[in-house]
């Protein structure tokens, strides 16, 4: 997943004028394509979505959320969030410092590692757990003479959560810290600051948008997560986080009842989208404020003669 | 993928020197390790060691099973189809939300993200309805004979629909910071905007689009969510790969589905180093 | 004639670019467009290329009027200031696109390729790629692509700027004489007024979108039209002095009114050379401080503070410094060999006044 907070939030192209364009007309049927595809494609199924939600009217709507079971797989989705994200976000603050301030044999390596859940099925993590924790797991008879139960119940769960998340934070913050480099770090130390003000007075304020960013992914994959957990899980209703109790309704039949308590997670969706594109703007604005030194291209403005005619310089 | 060091001594004496510098190395590169053997190396190993004990026959028992096979089959036709379509659109929609100013502009960049942003339990579910017989769209499927769920047809789109972001998202970048220079001088050269694109963007925005398609590949070929719903997980027609680890499971056969974990794990080895291998070849052309 | 520009205008939204120019540039020549930037001498090049489409006037290429004729047909060769080479491809492919891009023969093809390589020392990079080239040699395939397909008119913009200082020297001279080589009609933009001096035959001095001046480099040095030019293209000391009892008066300074009339400013302004300098503090009419001595190679800059605290520069060969014997901190007396009073921004400059009989100034003081 090659994405970052850069890449991803880089102002929109003012590309003034190109000598060499598509005629307009090439470039309105290309809108018009792409237009169709994403309407048909991604804005359908999310309308098609709480149109069915809501199809059966509130109160349908309401006593499919309020019933025991939804209760407690919300309960189950908010625990394993609250568990999750706070370990992610210090794994990712640490691995992003290792990386980006050291050099070190085998960085690459572990770059590559942090990259694996990106690669691995959902469904594999579950069976690595379970290979772990279970009955015939390697820990398995350890755990049963303790009367411990991690896979099949809330801890592998977590476990599995962890593992497909993990990289979020740690993905975001990378190329952030190291566009900015170590200069102001070391500035800061010939002040006389120690460790933790170093990080605390000059780290985080500069990648706390990228950080908050990737706790919002973070958080949004935690409580969306459906293979990894869904092989560890016993699948007994009220023992099982939100997307498995969708899929759960919607084996049995129960498919209004399903969309109402999908519209939970779709709605989850919409608000990580809006406050990906409120990060967005203001990244942007305090870009242009000059707060944030970014790689992004440099579009000239203002009275410059590149304004008009970019070009550039090398 | 790890990529040769420099000379020796002077990793040392740079190792040294930003050692020095900054502090925190061996607590979040500890930390960093402690974290990754927990939540990875230590599962993973347990996973191998276990597969290991099945034996070979019966790893290649579960793993070449008629059945596993047509759903390998049909995980890799599947992805393949839903990545390279999604090449196609991806690619377009990269194009055009760089290139183009039009209303809407941002909320279409925006939508992007819906299928990273949507759990795909969700997607699968308004898939499933979206495209079924009743459905929005699959209502007009029907009497073109298309079976919109409960067939690999579904089965592609949603594949489609998890792994489109990744192509727009690896080459909005790139197109982005390609010099409009260029474009330029093959102008001024002679070409004209056909030939420009496919002698000189294309070929420059390339190593992403196959990364695109790598990831997008690499995506689908592991997603289960969103099939669960969509494939009705049909033996020897819509089953896919994970859906024959889950059926192992559902079964209590274990060793089963640790082979076939196995199996799949091996792939995605194989798929990770082939994207890395693309990104050093792209990289070729830059300084 | 090989470009000819009658009342060109460029405007993009609400801010014009270039405002009604006309100029002819003759087969051959190679031409200079210089000014700072904002000044719309890129916006110039880029209409000549066909890469922007001018709002208003007409555009003659070879005596055809080429403003709906497009970029692709023009037959121009244009070097890019990042210079835009095409990164998949090999130094050979690069030259060849244009070649290809008119389907000549293979053979033919080569032949060209081979030329170029030769004739711009690039020998022994055809199979590189642009990432492995210096910046000089990059350049160089540039120019080379640019040249392959024959084109009429070569276009530069900013082909020095991307070169460190020590490259650029190199690369003007190289220009200069790739110029006498192929006798092409060359237009090249610039922002350094030294190098359009050096490289030019003519100089077209822009500023805020308006031609200020078209010239040799010595007409525009020697007869700058207004203070813009004036002041862009060499150093020049402005004094900006108000009229008193008939005399312009500025400190210890002072000028003729120049017809002023009582109360108004005049602007006088003076070249570093024209400021003659001696050690001893009585031989001329005004005393200074030389407060420090600039070393700029065989030639040195003073900078002269008068007891009011004004500072002029002056200009001095190595020898004369040596020969006067001046050192830093040393009171020394200088006059004003040549001035001329600077006219307010649009109207022409009058000519120069050399005091030839230092009475003229004498008067009244």
């Amino acid at each position: 997943m090659a994405r970052s907070i850069h890449r991803v939030l880089t102002p929109a192209n003012t590309r003034s004028r190109r000598g060499a364009d598509e005629s307009r007309l090439t470039q309105w049927l290309l809108i018009g394509i792409a237009a169709v595809f994403v309407g048909l494609f991604l804005v359908l199924p999310l309308v098609s979505m709480f149109y069915e939600a809501f199809r059966k009217g509130p109160r349908a709507y309401i006593s499919a959320l309020t019933q025991e079971s939804t209760l407690d797989s919300i309960r189950y989705t908010l625990t394993i969030a609250v568990l999750v994200v706070p370990l992610n976000a210090l794994f990712g603050i640490a691995a992003a410092w290792a990386l980006t301030r050291f050099q070190f044999r085998g960085k690459a390596l572990l770059t590559t590692l942090i990259d694996l859940p990106f690669a691995i099925s959902p469904v594999v993590v579950g069976v690595m757990l379970i290979a772990l924790f279970g009955y015939q797991g390697w820990l398995g008879p350890w755990l049963r003479a303790h009367d411990l139960k991690v896979v099949f119940a809330l801890p592998g769960m977590v476990l599995a959560t962890v593992f497909v998340t993990f990289p979020f934070v740690a993905r975001e913050l990378i190329p952030m810290m190291q566009s900015q480099g170590t200069e102001p770090e070391q500035a800061a130390l010939t002040l006389g600051a120690s460790g933790w003000q170093v990080f605390w007075h000059v780290t985080l304020p500069s990648i706390k948008w990228a950080l908050l960013y990737g706790l919002i992914l973070t958080t949004a994959r935690a409580m969306g997560e459906f293979g990894a957990v869904f092989v560890v899980s016993n699948r007994i209703a009220g023992e099982m986080p939100i997307p498995l109790w969708v899929d759960n309704l919607n084996a049995d039949h129960r498919g209004s009842e399903a969309f109402a308590v999908a519209s939970l997670l779709a709605f989850l969706a919409v608000c990580t989208l809006t406050l990906k594109a409120w990060l967005e703007s203001r990244h942007q604005h305090e870009e242009a404020a000059g707060l944030w030194t970014t790689d992004s291209p440099v579009v000239n403005s203002g009275e410059s003669e590149t304004a008009f005619t970019p070009h550039t310089p090398s | 993928m790890v990529r040769p060091n420099p000379e020796p001594e002077e990793t040392v004496k740079r190792q040294d020197k930003m050692r020095r510098l900054l502090p925190g190395f061996r607590l979040t590169l500890g930390f960093t390790l402690f974290y990754l053997s927990v939540v990875v190396l230590i599962p993973m190993s347990a996973m191998i060691l276990r597969g290991s004990g099945i034996g070979w026959d019966g790893f290649w028992k579960y793993v070449l099973h008629p059945r596993a096979i047509a759903a390998y089959k049909l995980s890799l036709v599947a992805s393949m189809t839903a990545a390279l379509l999604n090449v196609l659109f991806g690619t377009l929609l990269a194009w055009v939300l760089v290139r183009y100013t039009f209303p809407g502009r941002r909320l279409m960049d925006a939508l992007v993200d819906v299928p990273f942003a949507l759990p795909t339990a969700v997607a699968g579910l308004t898939l499933g309805n979206l495209y079924g017989p009743q459905g929005w769209i699959g209502q007009w499927l029907a009497p073109m004979g298309i079976a919109g769920v409960n067939s690999q047809f579904g089965v592609v789109i949603a594949l489609m629909f998890v792994s489109l972001p990744f192509v727009v998202r690896t080459v909005q970048p790139v197109l982005e910071s390609f010099e409009q220079e260029v474009e330029e001088a093959a102008a001024t050269l002679g070409a004209g905007r056909w030939r420009t694109f496919f002698r000189v963007v294309l070929p420059t925005l390339l190593p992403s689009i196959i990364t695109g398609f790598a990831l997008a590949f690499a995506r689908a070929l592991g997603e289960f969510g969103s099939i669960q719903f969509v494939s009705g997980s049909i033996p020897f027609r819509t089953e896919i790969a994970p859906q024959i680890l889950i059926q192992h499971l559902d079964e209590h056969e274990t060793a089963g589905a640790i082979a076939v974990a196995l199996f799949l794990l091996i792939i995605s080895f194989l798929i990770l180093g082939t994207i890395n291998l693309i990104e050093s070849w792209a990289r070729r052309f830059q300084n | 004639m090989s470009i000819e520009l009658r009342h060109i205008s460029k405007r993009f939204g609400d801010i014009t670019a270039v405002r009604n120019i006309s100029f002819t540039v003759g087969e051959g020549e190679l031409v200079g467009l210089l000014g700072p930037s904002g000044g719309g001498k890129t916006t110039v090049l880029r209409m000549i290329a066909g890469l922007e489409t001018p709002t208003e006037g007409d555009l003659f290429v070879r005596g055809r009027r080429m403003n709906d004729v497009p970029v692709q047909t023009r037959n121009i060769g244009f070097v890019f200031q990042g210079y835009a080479l095409f990164k998949t491809m090999t130094v050979f492919d690069n030259i060849a696109f244009g070649l290809r891009i008119q389907k000549q023969r293979c053979a033919d093809i080569a032949a060209r390729v081979e030329e170029l390589v030769k004739t711009l020392g690039l020998e022994g990079l055809e199979r590189r790629f642009p990432h492995q080239l210096s910046g000089g040699q990059r350049q160089r395939v540039a120019i080379a692509r640019a040249l392959a397909p024959k084109p009429n008119v070569l276009l530069l913009d900013e082909p020095f700027g991307a070169v460190d200082a020590k490259i650029r020297q190199e690369l003007r001279e190289w220009l200069v004489q790739l110029h006498d080589e192929l006798n092409i009609t060359t237009v090249f933009v610039t922002h350094d007024q030294e190098e359009a001096m050096e490289v030019s035959n003519r100089i077209l001095i822009f500023s805020r979108g308006n031609l200020e001046q078209l010239g040799t480099p010595r007409e525009v040095y020697e007869q700058p039209r207004n203070e813009f030019v004036a002041r862009f293209i060499g150093v020049m000391n402005v004094l900006e002095m108000t009229v008193s009892g008939g005399i312009a008066r500025l400190g210890g300074l002072s000028f003729p009114a120049h017809g002023h009339s009582e109360g108004q400013t005049l602007r006088i302004g003076f070249r570093p050379y024209a400021v003659q300098v001696s050690m001893s503090p009585n031989e001329y009419r005004h005393q200074a401080i030389l407060k420090h001595t600039y070393f700029l190679g065989i030639m040195l800059r003073l900078e002269l503070e008068t007891p009011d605290g004004l500072v002029v520069r002056a200009r001095m060969s190595k020898e004369d410094y040596a020969r006067l014997k001046l050192e830093d901190g040393m009171s020394v007396s200088f006059q004003i060999r040549e001035y001329r009073v600077l006219a307010r921004e649009g109207e022409i400059l009058t000519p120069e006044v050399s005091i030839a009989h230092p009475t003229v100034l004498g008067e009244g003081i």
